[in-house]
């Protein structure tokens, strides 16, 4: 049996953990409210934005049109939304996994982008080509750096450079469900004739400029509202995920306290019991 | 809708619902021009370039710079997606005039390499803001 020097030692470095990792469950308790307020305050936008593109697709039917039809290069680029820091359980490795075990995709025709450090070490460490990485992004998203990115990745596609953009982040369903999705950006996807027949009762929009004008116009909109409401979400996911795994950490900290406790007692117990069995034995033997 | 002289306005930026009420007129400025919406208009979708947003309530008027969105018009009401837009009291005036000179500057100098019309959106979207504090 550990003595009992050993096992208190033992405890007393566990509490010292529990106590971090409750630290840092409150903190990303906090800014998990702040992430899903703003995430929830710009969710009207992406919807509205989300309904007007796909209103205008149906209308303008199968047209030829650069951000519609998939380029000849079969590159694709691939935005990853991680985090910067770790101990948020399995929310990096499960979005880098989208890409890195996904089925029909080589390690050469994917240009990875990423946004926060730890899809950037995971990737480096596959081996997959990293075109572009920024950290700071995902502290604090803006709407401009969403532009800004999403104008490259546009200016890239329309040059034919790469064929395909899709997105890898984690969305957030709520506070406990989060799901890594992989979404195609471009070319965008005419919905079905099915999902267009339904619509056809709704109200007949007129366009200024003209249809294909306005879809020049829209598109880098549109994706880069994708791009920012993906950001958002992901930063909710981030610290939901890093809330549970605290949450987590902690409970089993107490378990092994708890049990710690328990052995540490019983130790006690024994060399108490041993040292009047001693002084007994001394007394019996001196009568 | 004649019976009707009010209409719902809502006004949605990336970050927050900037506006919503019940109003009888709005105007801003469109890539086809300059365009004043009335309760049941006929359906369309304009894409907004920089300039003034007129918002007439009926218990008054109020104005903000609207820089980069578009609009979609229904006859029952309008919503405008806005990317920028901000309230008067929101803009820094003395920043708005040094990128109006900034601005004005590269048009002029016409250095080979000035991207023309990203300075051009710079100049109105700085006369938008100066505009609208007056």
């Amino acid at each position: 049996m550990a003595s009992m020097r050993d096992i208190k030692r033992r405890r007393s470095s566990i509490q010292g953990t529990q106590q971090i990792t409750k630290a840092m469950k409150l903190v990303s308790t906090v800014k998990l409210q702040r992430a899903r307020a703003s995430a929830e305050r710009s969710k009207d936008y992406f919807t509205c934005m989300y309904d007007t593109v796909n209103n205008i697709l149906q209308r303008v039917g199968h047209v030829e049109h650069k951000y519609l039809t998939a380029g000849a290069s079969r590159k694709k680029a691939v935005i990853v939304i991680t985090s910067n820091r770790g101990l948020a359980g399995g929310y990096n490795s499960n979005v880098t996994k989208l890409v890195t075990r996904h089925p029909r995709w080589n390690k050469e025709d994917v240009d990875v982008y990423c946004l926060g450090n730890k899809g950037r070490e995971a990737f480096l460490r596959y081996g997959y080509r990293v075109k572009e990485s920024d950290n700071e992004i995902v502290e604090s998203p803006t709407y401009k750096d969403a532009a800004a990115l999403s104008e490259k990745l546009l200016a890239a596609f329309a040059e034919g450079e790469i064929g395909e953009i899709y997105l890898a982040y984690t969305r957030f369903k709520n506070t406990v469900s989060h799901i890594p999705t992989l979404l195609k950006l471009l070319p965008v996807e005419v919905p079905g004739e099915e999902a267009a027949g339904e619509k056809e009762a709704s109200a007949i929009m007129n366009f200024e400029p003209e249809d294909t004008e306005a879809l020049d116009l829209l598109i880098p909109k549109y994706v880069t509202s994708l791009i920012y409401g993906a950001l958002r979400e992901a930063v909710a996911s981030e610290n939901g995920a890093r809330m549970q795994a605290m949450d987590n950490a902690t409970s089993n900290a107490e378990e092994m306290i708890s049990d710690l406790t328990l052995k540490y007692n019983r130790a006690r117990q024994g060399s108490i019991t041993q040292e009047l069995t001693e002084i007994i034995a001394g007394a019996e033997a001196l009568g | 809708m004649a019976d009707k002289n009010d209409f719902l306005l809502r006004i949605i930026s990336p970050d927050r619902v900037f506006y919503e009420n019940q109003v009888d007129m709005v105007e801003f400025n469109t890539t086809e021009g300059e365009i004043g919406v009335l309760p049941g208009h006929y359906p369309m979708t304009v894409i907004v370039k920089p300039g003034i947003l007129y918002i007439t309530e009926s218990k008054g008027e109020k104005k903000a710079a609207l820089h980069a969105g578009f609009a979609e018009i229904l006859p029952e009401g309008v919503t405008i997606l806005a990317e920028i837009i901000e309230w008067p009291e929101e803009i820094d005036e003395e920043r708005a005039k040094s990128a109006r000179e900034r601005a004005e500057k590269r048009l002029q100098g016409k250095a080979p390499n000035t991207d023309v019309a990203k300075a051009e959106t710079a100049l109105q979207r700085a006369i938008a803001r100066i505009q609208v504090l007056k």
